[in-house]
């Protein structure tokens, strides 16, 4: 809502700069974007063209000798209009205009220039407001005007303007009215009555015209008939308070439409009498029904659209714009007047779909009935002074709405409780006067009568912000609550999986999980929906993703372009999905990594599948899963997945994750991911850390090699090692895997370094070559692998 | 005799001194003091000795013997010392070439962002709880009072994946899931961290982006008021931007709340005096908040005549960027290895 401050002082007598008066609203929670004023300009002077000749050296500027008052001055101007006799606003040397523009003496090819005749446009006024004489040159002033006086002043355009942001609730601040009680509330300033004065003559309306409203969608129309009205141009005043308030003067008749809807509140609408019979229809369109609207353009409807009517068809949205075929043109001498109240959900629904208007945003926000009598009554006002009419006796009225103020109680400690104040009741019923609403101490209560203006008040927490408003919210004094002590909780797991991923060397990113619907689907061999936005911003991110890995895949991708070829990088989030009638989402930590990593102290390497193996394991043995998980091929292969290096990750017998390396088809490089369902993983139960008793007796490690086919997997040998070693063997790793010279081309040899320990006894020699003995037996019998000596 | 001892120990002393190396002193050690050294030899020919002179002589060799151990131990320290040093010398490296790296990692500074401000918060005792991000229409719109074509809805242009579900908008749908979750008795103090989506994208607008929701109810008696809530975000904005900003409360509109206050900070950048950042103002609005709704609280539980409380909003990327001095808000969702890697050590 831009607020003109003149137009507001009708109502209002208010002595402050517009500056201070944007802030003081603002601390009652009336923000804006912009304070200042109509035309952003100083040193500006009415002066007189004396001389008009053509610039020696160029063929459009002219040098004119320009009488100011006080001087003549010598100025160059390129306005094809700049001609001798014409009063014409000049930018004195000095003068700063709109766009941070400073006026200088100086000389335009070769001649002397000592200012700047003014056009509109460069004084900040908006080309939408200008007529075409404005647009294509300087402003031309009458004759009436004074040389050296201010033509701001003489153009009445001395005005200010404010800018509001106002919240949705607050409906009765897009008027003149509402902004006045709003102003002289903060000010403790009377609000000024409203001229409804006017004469009426001829034959009650409501006995030739009828109104038939069909829909509980309208819940108050009013049609009042006014005759033999004259279009012209609009009175100074009303066109510039319409420029100021950003809407575009058009004739007197129209302007007036919009100067009573600013004026308070209430969005009217003129039917031309002769084109529309006598009868209006309030009802829901049809589906499929056509209208053109004033803009000239079809629209075809649907049952969500409230139409107005004759008996023959639509002629107009509700609320939102007008017909073409009834529209006031400038033959128009009778005029049907509309003041109504819409649903504003049906509205709001319509205006999204067509244009949103300064019409369509009241109904939206709702609208005080008394206003929408008010509106009729000052319509007929302006009219009758500016437009000639002659208003016809009597209303056509279909009204099913309360109009009486709202009753709401509050007590002084409901106020201070929720405040946190220590306000008396004379205090709170100051800020109640103040308001305008009627407030009074009744039985240990304070009664308010609240009017019908203020849509957003109902109950008593209504008014407590009422009163925390007025009374000043910077007047309220910060402390800490008070209450019974507790510890604070949080989810630790979370936090500790993302550090141990950053000792690890990882860096954490933050994506989006919004993908393309093709990547959606992939890396995983489960089946579910995808999950499509219904209105994406781009295809490129229509969909929900299921697994994080094509989110980590664009990030490599991203960095890679940069020519960054080390990516090490995990990040814990969400994937989303809906299977069968179920939408869920689940917890993820994703890896991926690709070009060199550090192994410890300064031992770089080529990332490779068992370095995020390695990873996988060390965040699932920190996570207290140690001996409960392995790595198990792929039951059902992933497409994106090198088939020969991927794996999934099972925990007590059930597939939690994935580590693979990314199939060539998606990459050249060697890409490797890993995904965890966290959600899944930490539902699992883990072992307690508890202490273990320190053996006394020594361990012993003794180390064996084993030469198999290369197909034969290093699991199977360590399964036979550890049945047959029984309990003694209390760790088994794999310290070597050779090929190469001294094993056949289609064979490999698995070195590991087995411990054994006694819990009870040192063990000897010949305790543990019995055990070795039995190793190496199992091993070469059960499967494909002979001893390596 | 005493003659011949005293040029054996001149001799021995002299040659001790003059030796050159633990070898060559250990020569000299069994040549004066070894079984069939000189000194030994000397005792052997006591025999001929009166009874009386033989202790003299004795004692006399002892004494010489003690002193030529003890300087021979001496030099072999020094010889041994001397040792030492050369090993250590010929050990000693260039200490100013480059060390055996670990690779660092890093944490994304939103997060660091969101555990500072979780880790606050629960030392004053609130819960940190989590909600969906797929979240209903009835818990991230209709449980907060804002029913099916509500104006305010529009501020939230929202991803929905069909008529129901959306991308939530907020993280004040969690408030709504902690009060049925608490069943309308228990007293709630807690905050909710976490992605939030909106229908726009542009240069200062993510569509995924981070917020950190705060409510607390309790009985009316313990009177959670307005002033409890101002001075519970002074102490978190203060905490978050420094002990010297500074708070406006606005009243506002938000339909979950009433009162509702937005929540302006003094100019992070230029300490209120006016800059680009805060359009020449001094202030930034940062946080959305007031004093809980009766119908939320109806709605989801909790008697209004009964309990009451506060709740507060705000987006977390400005003040990790803030935090950071991070220039550009796309940074943070780009995840560019060389900006991720800058997040490598304590704060």
């Amino acid at each position: 809502m831009k607020l003109s401050t003149n137009f507001l002082k009708d109502y209002v007598d208010i002595d402050v700069d517009v500056k201070t008066l944007a802030e003081d609203m603002t601390r009652v929670g009336n923000e804006y974007d912009f304070a200042g004023h109509l035309i952003e300009a100083t040193n500006l002077v009415i002066g007189e063209i004396k001389e008009c000749e053509e610039h020696p050296d160029s063929d459009h500027l002219h040098v004119c000798q320009v009488d100011v008052g006080k001087e003549v001055l010598q100025i160059v101007c390129g306005a094809p209009n700049a001609r001798k006799g014409i009063k014409v606003i000049v930018a004195l040397p000095g003068a700063q205009l709109p766009g941070d523009f400073t006026i200088k003496r100086g000389t335009i090819r070769g001649v002397e220039s000592n200012g700047m005749m003014c056009s509109l446009a460069e004084l900040g006024i908006e080309s939408k407001f200008l007529t075409q004489a404005d647009k294509e040159g300087i402003h031309e002033l009458p004759d009436n005007a004074t040389i050296g006086a201010d033509p701001i002043k003489f153009m009445k355009m001395d005005d200010g303007v404010i800018d509001f942001e106002l919240t949705a609730n607050r409906g009765d601040l897009l008027s003149i009215l509402g902004m006045a009680y709003e102003v002289g509330a903060i000010y403790n300033k009377p609000v000024k009555t409203i001229d409804l004065s006017h004469s009426e003559t001829g034959y009650n309306i409501s006995h030739s015209f009828k109104i038939d409203i069909q829909t509980d969608n309208c819940s108050l129309f009013l049609a009042k008939k006014v005759e033999n009205v004259t279009i012209k141009e609009s009175p100074t005043f009303i066109k510039n308070r319409l420029i100021a308030s950003g809407i575009r003067p058009i004739n007197n008749v129209v302007d007036i439409s919009n100067y009573v809807m600013l004026e308070v509140g209430q969005p009217l609408h003129f039917y031309d009498a002769d084109r529309l019979g006598n009868k209006l229809i309030v009802r829901m369109a049809e589906n499929g029904e056509k209208l053109t609207t004033l803009d000239e353009v079809e629209r075809t409807l649907d049952e969500n659209d409230i139409v107005i009517a004759t008996e023959q068809s639509a002629i107009g949205l509700a609320g939102v714009m007008g017909g073409l075929t009834t529209e006031v043109e400038n033959y128009t001498k009778n005029i049907i007047i509309e003041s109504a109240i819409f649903d504003g959900v049906k509205v709001r629904k319509t205006s999204k779909k067509i244009v949103r208007s300064e019409a369509s945003n009241r109904f939206e926000k709702g609208l005080d009935p008394n206003r929408t009598y008010m509106a009729v009554e000052r319509a007929c006002h302006l009219l009758e002074k500016y437009a000639d009419a002659t208003i016809i006796s009597g209303i056509c009225v279909f009204d099913r709405t309360e109009k009486q103020d709202k009753e709401v109680f509050v007590t002084v400690d409901n106020i201070n409780d929720v405040l946190g104040t220590n306000l008396s009741e004379d205090d709170v019923i100051d800020v109640f006067k103040r308001l305008k609403f009627t407030g009074y101490a009744e039985d240990g209560d304070i009664r308010v009568l609240v009017p019908r203006r203020r849509l957003d008040i109902s109950i008593k927490e209504d008014l407590i912000e009422e009163v925390g408003r007025i009374y000043g919210v910077d007047n309220i004094k910060g402390k800490l609550p008070i209450l019974p002590i507790k510890a604070g909780s949080y989810d630790r797991t979370t936090r500790e999986i993302r550090n141990k991923m950053v000792s690890l060397g990882l860096n954490e990113t933050l994506t989006y999980v919004l993908v393309g619907e093709d990547e959606a689907n992939k890396y995983t061999n489960e089946t579910f929906s995808n999950l499509k936005l219904l209105d994406p911003l781009t295809e490129e991110r229509n969909t929900l993703r299921y697994s994080m890995i094509p989110s980590m895949v664009k990030t490599y991708e991203y960095n890679k372009s940069r020519n960054i070829k080390d990516v090490s990088i995990f990040e814990i989030g969400k994937g989303f999905f809906k299977k069968g009638e179920e939408y869920g989402e689940n917890s993820k930590l994703c890896v991926l990594m690709t070009g060199e990593y550090y192994l410890g102290f300064g031992n770089r390497q080529n990332v490779d599948f068992y370095i995020i193996k390695g990873i996988a394991e060390e965040i699932l043995d920190y996570l207290g899963y140690a001996n409960r998980y392995s790595f198990v091929h792929m039951m059902n292969p992933i497409n994106e997945f090198h088939p020969g290096q991927s794996a999934e990750i099972s925990v007590n017998n059930d597939i939690v994750g994935v580590v693979a390396k990314l199939h060539p088809s998606i990459t050249k490089d060697d890409v490797y991911v890993m995904e965890i369902n966290l959600d899944k993983l930490l539902s699992k139960r883990t072992g307690k850390m508890k202490f273990k008793e320190i053996s006394k007796f020594p361990a012993i490690k003794k180390d064996l090699a084993f030469v198999m086919n290369k197909k034969i997997e290093s699991k199977e040998i360590e399964t036979v090692i550890k049945k047959a070693a029984g309990s003694l063997l209390t760790d088994i790793e794999v310290f070597d895997v050779y090929t190469g010279e001294n094993v056949a081309e289609d064979e490999k040899s698995i070195a590991y370094s087995l411990t054994f320990m006694d819990a009870k006894k040192t063990l000897t020699e010949e305790e543990i070559s019995v055990v070795f003995d039995k190793i190496i037996e199992m091993v070469e019998s059960k499967c494909e692998a002979k001893l390596r000596r | 005799m005493k003659e011949q001892i005293e040029a054996i120990k001149q001799k021995s002393i002299s040659e001790i001194s003059n030796a050159k190396d633990l070898k060559e002193l250990n020569d000299l050690r069994v040549q004066y003091l070894g079984k069939k050294g000189e000194l030994t030899s000397v005792l052997r020919g006591m025999g001929a000795l009166s009874p009386e002179e033989r202790p003299v002589i004795g004692s006399l060799v002892n004494e010489v013997k003690d002193e030529l151990e003890s300087i021979i131990s001496q030099k072999e320290e020094s010889f041994k010392a001397e040792e030492l040093n050369k090993k250590l010398e010929s050990e000693t490296i260039d200490i100013t070439l480059p060390s055996k790296k670990i690779k660092r990692g890093s944490k994304h500074p939103l997060n660091r962002t969101i555990e500072e401000i979780e880790d606050l918060f629960v030392s004053m005792g609130y819960d940190v709880v989590e909600g969906p991000e797929l979240e209903t229409d009835e818990f991230c719109f209709e449980r907060l009072n804002l029913p099916q074509g509500h104006p305010a809805r529009d501020m939230q242009d929202s991803f929905y994946i069909t008529d129901s579900y959306l991308l939530r908008t907020q993280t004040s749908a969690v408030q709504a899931r902690e009060m049925l979750r608490k069943g309308g008795k228990d007293p709630i103090r807690m905050i909710c961290v976490g992605k939030t989506y909106r229908r726009e994208d542009d240069a200062t607008h993510s569509h995924q982006f981070n917020q950190v929701e705060g409510l607390v109810i309790d009985k009316k008696e313990n009177n959670v008021s307005l002033a409890d809530l101002k001075g519970t975000l002074e102490v978190f904005m203060k905490k978050m931007l420094g002990e010297n900003t500074e708070l406006r409360f606005r009243p506002s509109y938000f339909p979950f709340t009433e009162p509702s206050y937005e929540v302006d900070v003094s100019c992070f950048n230029c300490g209120g005096k006016g800059c680009s950042l805060c359009k020449k103002t001094g202030w930034i609005e940062l946080l959305g908040s007031g004093i809980v709704h009766p119908n939320v609280l109806k709605m989801n539980g909790y008697d209004p005549e009964l309990y009451g409380g506060f709740a507060f909003g705000t987006g977390i990327d400005r003040l990790a960027m803030f935090k950071y001095g991070i220039t550009d808000m796309r940074y943070l969702y780009t995840n560019d290895v060389r900006f991720l890697g800058q997040f490598d050590r304590m704060d």
